[in-house]
């Protein structure tokens, strides 16, 4: 460490000159700060300012270098010095665009700045450049987990962008559900028609591509490894078990299992499994009998009259059926009844064809497929089914929602418009359940894990399951919100119906999305990167295992799976499935886990910089730990507006909120501050959450942190945290007055020295 | 029942869409409706329908062919248009709910005496007879359609209206000896004819 050389550069561009004195700042960064350099300069972020600090760099050995300018999310791109550690004090959007304006508060203003500048050179001599570590091989082949529509999608993206494609799919052919199709929804203009599938013209080009090795009749026996080295143990049906498996070495996977239709036997009242009552499944293979001519019934005879049932099983009780069924819409069943009413009209006009609905979904272009299908003759009725007879003559009793009355209609033919069933695999709170009854030594339960895994499309060899984790209702998981193929096994996404129910348009752009994921996945995986969302990232978390009281939080918080366990079970970390997000190091309770330039001690010695002043002087401080990917944009957004926030709160970024370590909270409250404020991202089902669990975890861990305040004699209140999004600028601005109102109003910490 | 309604009912058996389709102006249309509502939340008279527009196409579909055609529902439209500018559909539905009234009318099974429906008649029987209406003859016939007592009293209840429009010279009394007419009345009734006789076979009714 004897070469390191500080230096801290204080910009007076932007108006930071006018408003604080920059002199006094300077004097804070050498003295107390202990820079071994210290410049101001009036425009720092132009060529004359930067080449200033390159200069230094170059001829005085400066290593780290604390800008104290703007917030560290604006100039980048002229603040980039390779190799370089640097941190940030936010003097713009921080403190001279929020703190109110006028001779009044320049006292409080210039304070806030100075601590800032503190703050800046405390983290700085903490960091460490991360080194990184990039692979001496790494492979980017992509496996692409089932052959149908988004499989083959996704395989032929890929391709197309010069990776290498590894395709495993269950069947003897590939086109998974649509290959069974007569015609699809039209994808192009003018929507009025049923166009060909297409399943044969991609199955011919994936087999055209030298860079595609297809696996028919073949499935995943195991998955073992991390992004850019997973292993995959490919099994064939027909094999024997014990038989050779096929290995692959691949570095990211995209999982498109697609889905299964809901089973219509279950659907027993609305005539599910009586004769002349299909689903829409059935109603394919139907048509696809007919060839284009008059499509017949199981036994011969031509359909002259048929009713489409939709929603059945589907959206509880809004839809057909007991309510006792699928709670969800499945999206794609509309335009598929539409498009099998089409079939019936176009073969023969007379044929009365009615689709019974409550809401006619169709998005897209699908309201014009629904005209069309008006304008063919096909007739619409807003009713609620009560009952399905099938046989000989068919007919289906219901309520017509605008008449407001019971009636029924008499058919050949009923199709039930049944919902779509993710093949997701193993639901892992399941599996938890029976791992550990298992790992009591429960013979039943160690018989059931092998039966589960059996059902499992992954078989990952983590020590969180063989599958992804499960999302609402059973689909792949999935970042709904706001990066939907991102899941929260590192380098393999979902993609098709198994993430959320969907039609083939849409599958087909979930299957090209997923496919340039995976493509970054192993090309960050090779650089030595973490994957998104902090895909720039080459720090990596370093843990000092002779402190490690193998307590296992780390290991069950990470939400990611990237922690095993080694044989002395201490934590294993996997730095390729790891995102970052610094989880593990909010977890640990012995603070042994941290990243090179993200540490407990960078956050930890910026706590302690601020300049707490005595109660006498009655200025609080607040710590306010946000959360940089919403509430640290909202709070620089809050500045951009030029809204105002008390100049008491000490705003520190976070990776995410899961890597808040108490001792942060601790230290602070010991060290004086008269509050803490937490700014993470919405929690629960709908999160926002980039790392999914983090702040999920924060908000678990605050809740307990309750004790500890009591016996440091605090109050309760002096520790909140709240829900922010990235647009919520003006709110960030109020939470933080109405929480220095409050703090006035319970008064000064008691522990101010 | 009469003849052009139970040839009606033979030819097209239960399809009451398709008899729509073929024989009410603008009837194709009904087909096209999505049901949203929105024509029978616009009209200003809606609280005084028996069936909004939205619900007589779907009896329509239902193939409720009694109920809709001898409902007054489509005799109470007032041709403001509201319905027709918002539909998202872009159905006329306005002149549906004429081609409907017309065609019940047209089979006999439109409500007798329903107001609407004799101003209509008597507007068209007064329009036709000179090729112009006559104010004052069409104003009489309203008051005396329920009688002559009752004409009387009408006329008086008027009366007052009636001297201020003379006064004001917008009413003429001597239009009651027939008024101006068209130049060539005999050739405005064979055009009526002879439109008629298109329309009726366009429709199936000749």
């Amino acid at each position: 460490m004897a070469d390191n050389k500080f230096a801290a550069y204080i910009c007076s561009g932007c108006g930071i000159g006018d408003t604080l004195n920059v002199g006094a700042m300077e004097k804070i960064a050498t003295k107390e700060g202990k820079m071994a350099l210290v410049k101001s300069h009036a425009f720092l972020c132009n060529t004359e300012g930067v080449q200033m600090i390159r200069d230094d760099i170059a001829n005085e050995g400066v290593t780290h270098v604390c800008i104290a300018a703007c917030s560290r999310r604006a100039k980048t791109e002229a603040f980039n010095f390779p190799g370089i550690a640097m941190s940030r004090a936010n003097l713009r959007e921080g403190v001279i665009w929020v703190v109110a304006e006028g001779a009044a508060h320049d006292e409080v203003r210039q304070e806030m700045a100075e601590d800032y500048v503190r703050m800046g050179c405390a983290e700085v001599k903490k960091m460490i450049v991360p080194g990184g570590n990039v692979k001496e091989s790494s492979s980017k082949r992509i496996l692409v987990v089932g052959g149908g529509i988004s499989g083959m999608t996704a395989a032929l993206a890929a391709a197309d962008a010069g990776y290498e494609v590894v395709i495993v799919e269950k069947a003897g052919q590939l086109g998974g559900f649509a290959k069974n199709l007569v015609k699809r929804v039209p994808f192009s203009g003018p929507y009025s028609e049923p166009q060909a599938t297409g399943v044969e013209e991609m199955a011919a080009k994936i087999s055209a591509n030298p860079l595609v090795k297809v696996h028919l009749n073949s499935t995943v026996a195991e998955t073992a490894g991390a992004p850019g080295r997973f292993k995959i143990k490919i099994a064939q049906l027909s094999d024997q078990v014990g038989g050779a498996l096929a290995e692959e070495l691949v570095g990211a996977i995209v999982q498109a299992t697609g889905f299964t239709p809901y089973d219509v036997t279950k659907l027993t009242e609305l005539g599910g499994g009586q004769a002349n009552v299909v689903d829409q499944a059935g109603l394919e293979a139907l048509a696809k009998s007919a060839n284009g001519g008059a499509i017949l019934r199981a036994d011969g005879k031509e359909v002259k009259s048929v009713v489409f049932v939709q929603c059945a099983g589907q959206r509880g009780s809004g839809g057909n059926g007991s309510g006792q069924h699928l709670e969800y819409c499945s999206g794609h069943c509309c335009a598929t009844s539409i498009k099998q009413a089409m079939y019936f009209k176009d073969a023969n006009p007379e044929v009365d064809t009615v689709v019974m609905y409550s809401d006619l979904r169709v998005p897209g272009m699908g309201e014009d497929f629904y005209r069309s299908a008006q304008t063919k003759g096909v007739i619409f009725t807003k009713g609620k089914v009560n009952k399905v007879a099938g046989g000989g003559s068919c007919k289906v009793d219901f309520r017509d929602l605008i008449l407001d009355e019971d009636t029924s209609v008499d058919a050949d033919l009923v199709v039930l418009a049944t919902g779509q069933v993710p093949n997701a695999g193993v639901n892992l709170d399941d599996w938890t359940a029976v791992v550990t009854l298992a790992d009591g030594g429960d013979e039943a339960a160690k018989a059931k894990t092998v039966e589960m895994k059996r059902g499992s499309v992954l078989n990952l060899e983590y020590r969180q399951g063989p599958d992804m984790p499960q999302f609402k209702y059973g689909f792949a998981d999935s970042h709904f919100i706001c990066f939907p193929y991102e899941t929260r096994r590192t380098g393999i996404y979902a993609a098709g119906p198994t993430r959320r129910p969907m039609d083939m348009l849409q599958a087909q752009e979930d299957a090209t999305g997923a496919a340039l994921k995976a493509i970054q996945a192993v090309e960050n995986a090779e650089k030595g990167r973490a994957a998104h969302p902090r895909a720039w990232d080459l720090s990596f978390p370093k843990v000092r295992l002779e402190g490690c009281t193998q307590c296992k939080r780390c290991t069950v918080e990470c939400p990611f799976g990237a922690i095993d366990e080694d044989e002395k079970r201490f934590p294993l970390f996997n730095e390729e499935r790891c995102r970052r997000c610094g989880t593990c190091m909010g977890a640990c309770p012995v603070r042994v886990i941290s990243f090179e330039n993200y540490s407990v001690d960078t956050v930890g010695s910026q706590v302690k910089a601020v300049n707490v002043p005595d109660q006498f002087e009655e200025k609080p401080r607040i710590l306010l730990l946000a959360c940089e990917n919403d509430a640290y944009p909202a709070l620089d957004m809050a500045g951009l507006q030029r809204l105002t926030y008390s100049a008491y709160v000490r705003a520190i970024p976070v990776r995410c909120l899961g890597s808040v370590n108490t001792i942060w909270i601790t230290d602070a409250l010991s060290a004086g501050y008269d509050g803490v404020m937490m700014m993470g991202c919405k929690k629960g089902d709908d999160y926002q959450c980039h790392f999914v669990k983090g702040s999920e975890l924060a908000s678990y861990r605050m809740s307990k942190i309750g004790d500890t305040l009591k016996q440091m004699g605090v109050e309760a209140e002096r520790v909140i945290t709240h829900e922010v999004a990235i647009t919520d600028h003006e709110r960030v601005a109020k939470l933080i007055n109405d929480y220095a109102a409050q703090i006035q109003e319970i008064g000064l910490s008691p522990m101010k020295f | 029942m009469s003849d052009i309604n139970s040839q009606a009912v033979a030819r097209y058996k239960n399809n009451f869409l398709r008899e729509v389709e073929e024989r009410v102006e603008d009837g194709h249309w009904v087909k096209m409706c999505m049901q949203c509502g929105v024509c029978a939340g616009s009209c200003p008279f809606g609280p005084h329908w028996e069936h909004s527009p939205q619900k007589l196409f779907m009896m329509i579909r239902a193939g409720k062919r009694e109920e809709v055609l001898k409902t007054d529902s489509m005799w109470m439209c007032t041709s403001c248009y509201n319905c027709i500018a918002r539909c998202p559909r872009k159905l006329p539905i306005t002149h549906i709910m004429h081609g409907l009234a017309n065609y019940a009318y047209r089979l006999g099974l439109s409500p007798k005496g329903q107001p609407n429906q004799v101003i209509a008649r008597i507007f068209w029987n007064n329009a036709i007879k000179h090729g112009r209406v006559n104010e004052l003859t069409f104003s009489l016939a309203m008051y005396f359609k329920d009688g002559i007592g009752q004409g009387i009293k009408n006329s008086l209840a008027m009366q007052g209206v009636g001297l201020g429009l003379m006064k004001a010279k917008r009413l003429n009394p001597m239009e009651i000896l027939g008024g101006h007419t068209c130049k060539d009345k005999s050739g405005i009734a064979k055009m009526l004819t002879k439109a008629r006789e298109i329309e009726d076979r366009r429709r199936g009714l000749a």
